[in-house]
């Protein structure tokens, strides 16, 4: 047998490759995807030059699909099906979502998440995000020369379990490989603090179109730890918009209105909104599809007094949040504002006041957070050799529970744990001889389930008759790095098991995901084969590079067995990828990743020695 | 490298302190054990792995959050103490055994009336006093307890401590609510 080359672990045997990693900012007003260049995160405009993708998705007649500016042309003749600000829909029911009444589109109330009928078809939110995802990553490939490796995808720091797990799937939907879901005031957070090599207690107030969030963190020696993080998450722009809707029926005195009239008014409302950020009045003027002319003026004044309510609505997460950091105000060393919506000068008032001290302006409030992104995405991409120079630690934002008797919720993690997190805990059967045990996963902060929200339900069965209160069974939450939750029950003297990745249902399941995939590259590429096979390759190729250095670094760690095994799947592996067969490719690369668990734990766990003594693994005593 | 492979390697058998390096004591260095974290989430975390093999990201994931699980409990130091009672057997019994001294128990009620009446009458600057109150209790409970477990060894004496610590704790929940009805 040919010896095997080793390099020096950390160093990649090829030359280093940059992979193509984008950060997108999936806003409730506005999209962008940004990538790190020779070190500088930018934005990636599309070929107008245009940095911002107005999140509105049109829906044509005979399955066609507008997005962006072209929508947004038509999204007072055609409201019907011009979806805007689809990420108040995110994982959401038809009773979760404030002044539907009064939007224009045909709701299909689905179990988990509402639908739209639209002229081509009823449409999930989740379909129509990834719509909007698939016009950004084809900007980004075209920009980028190829197919992209990999995405971060911003979510609210507010956002829970179904939300985010929604705006996973329309990621995967739209052909993204994603390599985290991050909290969009991180984001900023990384992009800010990086920018100033900031140090101390920062506080992020991110007031978006549709979500406000605060997040506290602590920013020391490259590490950006989130301490607290609170928020709306159907808190923003929109709702200021909509008050000066109200205003303006009211002034006018009008009668309801049709969609469309409706609709036009909150665009007329948004130019208003944002005139009056520069000047003391602005004018609100409409022609509606009566013929009746609206002329109307608003000035400062009577805006700020139509809005304060709002305005004050942002302030009891933010003590919230303080609190939960058990930090004052006196603590907080800087105030970086984010979103579009705090360029309001009453919102830059209220926090100032707050905090005591003038908010930090000076990024972008529209591109800091796809910047950030840009930047994490890099790193978890693989293209800083060292992994970066920077960690980020966060958290989750609301507490995880199980429904118990009489509809009570018991707490398992609370808020702000820092993820990824997992912690377990012992139930117990209610009646004699009781077999099996529903379980109900849920998500909030109130004592009862009814006031949470919940998330999945599923059953252990099988549990061996006892009386009530004998058996013992152990629920266990994981949470992941993206702040996405499994739930796993086992009942302890038999090992019987069972186990859900949470999702919520709102209609769309893994294969149809997986389904509507394949259809939508068949159609644009016409060669599922090749991209699965050169997938399978590319991932393959790259676990026999990571098997190969953590042998060369560590195989002290296993005896010569273990070690023989593990060559033998790669030896398996490098087979397959000299051959043809995707599948074989993937069979391989399963064993091998199987075979090599425990050597994984054994050298994650030599890791933690080294972090701590600096010193290597041999000269430890245990 | 026999000893690497032994069953002191596994993560589930070392306890908290000893993944920090720390010695088993009450009394801590914050510091010490804050750096500890960061040293070991900067080479551990699912940061650091996003682009690795499956096994090393489901190794990744479990190990920091065994880690973040182990610093949680260790920063906190009514979490701190209880965990020591436990790794030297002592069953504190929190929900079952919670015959407290009168005299104790009549100051809970005295809080408890405090936190009412600011409540009603919706004062933050009285329970900000209330809680800076509630803190020096604590910080006293705190230092006794050091001693029971780290001087004295009386482990005893320490559970009696943790169960106020946990009392207190309770009210100091109470107050953040009081606080959040205020926001509303």
């Amino acid at each position: 047998m040919a010896l095997l080359q080793i390099s020096e672990p950390g160093q990649s045997p090829a030359p280093h490759q940059q992979r193509r990693a984008v950060g997108i900012d999936l806003g409730t007003t506005n999209s962008l995807v940004a990538t790190v260049r020779s070190g500088v995160p930018t934005i990636l405009p599309d070929a107008q030059g245009r940095a911002l993708l107005p999140s509105i998705v049109r829906y044509l007649p005979g399955g066609g699909v507008e997005v962006g500016y072209a929508a947004q042309a038509h999204q007072s003749a055609d409201s019907k099906n011009t979806i805007v600000s689809v990420k108040r829909f995110m994982g959401r029911g038809r009773k979760d979502v404030p002044y539907i009444e009064n939007m224009p589109y045909d709701f299909v109330d689905a179990p988990g998440m509402l639908q739209i009928d639209t002229v081509a078809g009823v449409k999930s939110p989740v379909e129509v995000s990834a719509e909007i995802l698939k016009v950004l990553r084809e900007r980004a490939e075209l920009s980028l020369a190829g197919d992209l490796d990999g995405a971060v995808i911003t979510v609210p720091a507010y956002f829970d379990d179904a939300q985010r797990q929604a705006t996973k799937d329309a990621a995967t939907l739209a052909g993204l490989n994603v390599l985290r879901l991050l909290n969009e005031p991180t984001a900023a957070a990384i992009a800010y603090g990086l920018e100033n090599a900031s140090e101390g207690i920062y506080a992020v107030f991110d007031l978006g179109g549709g979500t406000f969030d605060i997040s506290i963190l602590k920013l020391s020696r490259g590490v950006f730890e989130v301490l607290s993080t609170n928020g709306n998450a159907a808190l923003g722009g929109d709702d200021f918009d909509q008050r000066l809707v109200c205003w303006a029926l009211e002034t006018a005195n009008l009668p309801p209105l049709e969609p469309r009239d409706m609709r036009m008014l909150h665009v007329k409302a948004r130019e208003a909104k944002e005139a009056l950020t520069a000047h003391g009045e602005a004018p609100f003027t409409a022609r509606l599809s009566s013929g009746e002319f609206v002329d109307l003026t608003i000035n400062t004044e009577a805006f700020c007094s139509i809005t304060q309510h709002l305005v004050q609505k942002t302030l009891g997460p933010t003590r919230k949040a303080l609190r939960d950091a058990g930090l004052e105000v006196e603590d907080v060393k800087g105030v970086v504002m984010v979103g579009g919506a705090t360029r309001m000068p009453h919102i830059q008032r209220a926090v100032s006041e707050f905090f005591r001290r003038d908010p930090l302006n000076n990024l972008d409030p529209d591109k800091v957070v796809a910047l950030g992104a840009a930047m994490q995405a890099d790193v978890l991409a693989g293209n800083q050799p060292t992994g970066g120079d920077w960690l980020l630690l966060d958290v989750i934002p609301l507490s995880l529970g199980i429904e118990t008797m009489g509809g009570l919720v018991e707490r398992i993690i609370p808020r702000n744990s820092t993820i990824p997190t997992a912690r377990a805990q012992e139930f117990t059967t209610y009646k004699d001889g009781q077999t099996a045990m529903s379980i109900h996963a849920v998500q909030g902060e109130r004592e009862l389930v009814s006031d949470c929200r919940s998330l999945a339900r599923f059953e252990l069965r099988g549990i061996p008759p006892m009386v009530a209160g004998a058996a013992r069974i152990l629920v266990s939450f994981q949470v992941d790095a993206d702040g996405l939750l499994s739930v796993t029950a086992k009942e302890k003297s038999t090992g019987v098991e069972a186990s859900i990745a949470v999702k919520p249902s709102y209609g769309l399941t893994d294969s149809d995901i997986e389904r509507m995939l394949r259809d939508s590259f068949e159609h644009a590429r016409g060669d599922m084969q090749a991209r699965a096979l050169n997938e399978s390759r590319v991932d393959g190729e790259r676990l026999v590079d990571a098997v190969q250095s953590a042998l060369a670094a560590d195989s002290a760690l296993l005896s010569a067995e273990e070690r023989s095994a593990i060559e033998q799947h790669l030896a398996t592996l490098r087979t397959a990828l000299s051959g043809t067969d995707h599948r074989a490719i993937k069979q391989a690369s399963e064993a091998l990743n199987r075979a090599t668990d425990e050597f994984a734990a054994r050298r994650m766990d030599a890791n933690v020695r080294r972090a701590l003594t600096g010193r290597s693994i041999e000269k430890l005593e245990i | 490298m026999a000893e690497a492979r032994d069953g002191s390697l596994q993560p589930m058998r070392r306890d908290h302190f000893e993944i920090f390096g720390l010695e088993p004591a009450f009394r801590l260095e914050t510091e010490r054990l804050e750096r500890a974290y960061r040293e070991i989430q900067a080479s551990i975390h699912p940061d650091r792995f996003a682009h690795a093999a499956d096994a090393d990201r489901r190794a990744s994931m479990q190990w920091t959050a065994r880690v973040n699980e182990a610093y949680r409990t260790l920063k906190s130091p009514v979490q701190r103490g209880k965990y020591l009672l436990e790794l030297h057997g002592v069953d504190v019994a929190f929900e079952t055994n919670t015959a407290m001294p009168a005299d104790f128990l009549q100051r809970q009620l005295e809080l408890r009336e405090v936190l009412e009446e600011a409540q009603g009458k919706r004062d933050a600057a009285a329970l900000s006093r209330l809680r800076a109150e509630l803190r020096e209790e604590e910080r006293a409970l705190e230092a006794a307890l050091a001693d029971a477990l780290d001087a004295k060894r009386d482990y005893g004496l320490a559970a009696g401590l943790v169960r106020k610590l946990m009392f207190l704790e309770r009210v100091d929940a109470e107050i953040d609510e009081a606080f959040e009805t205020m926001d509303e």
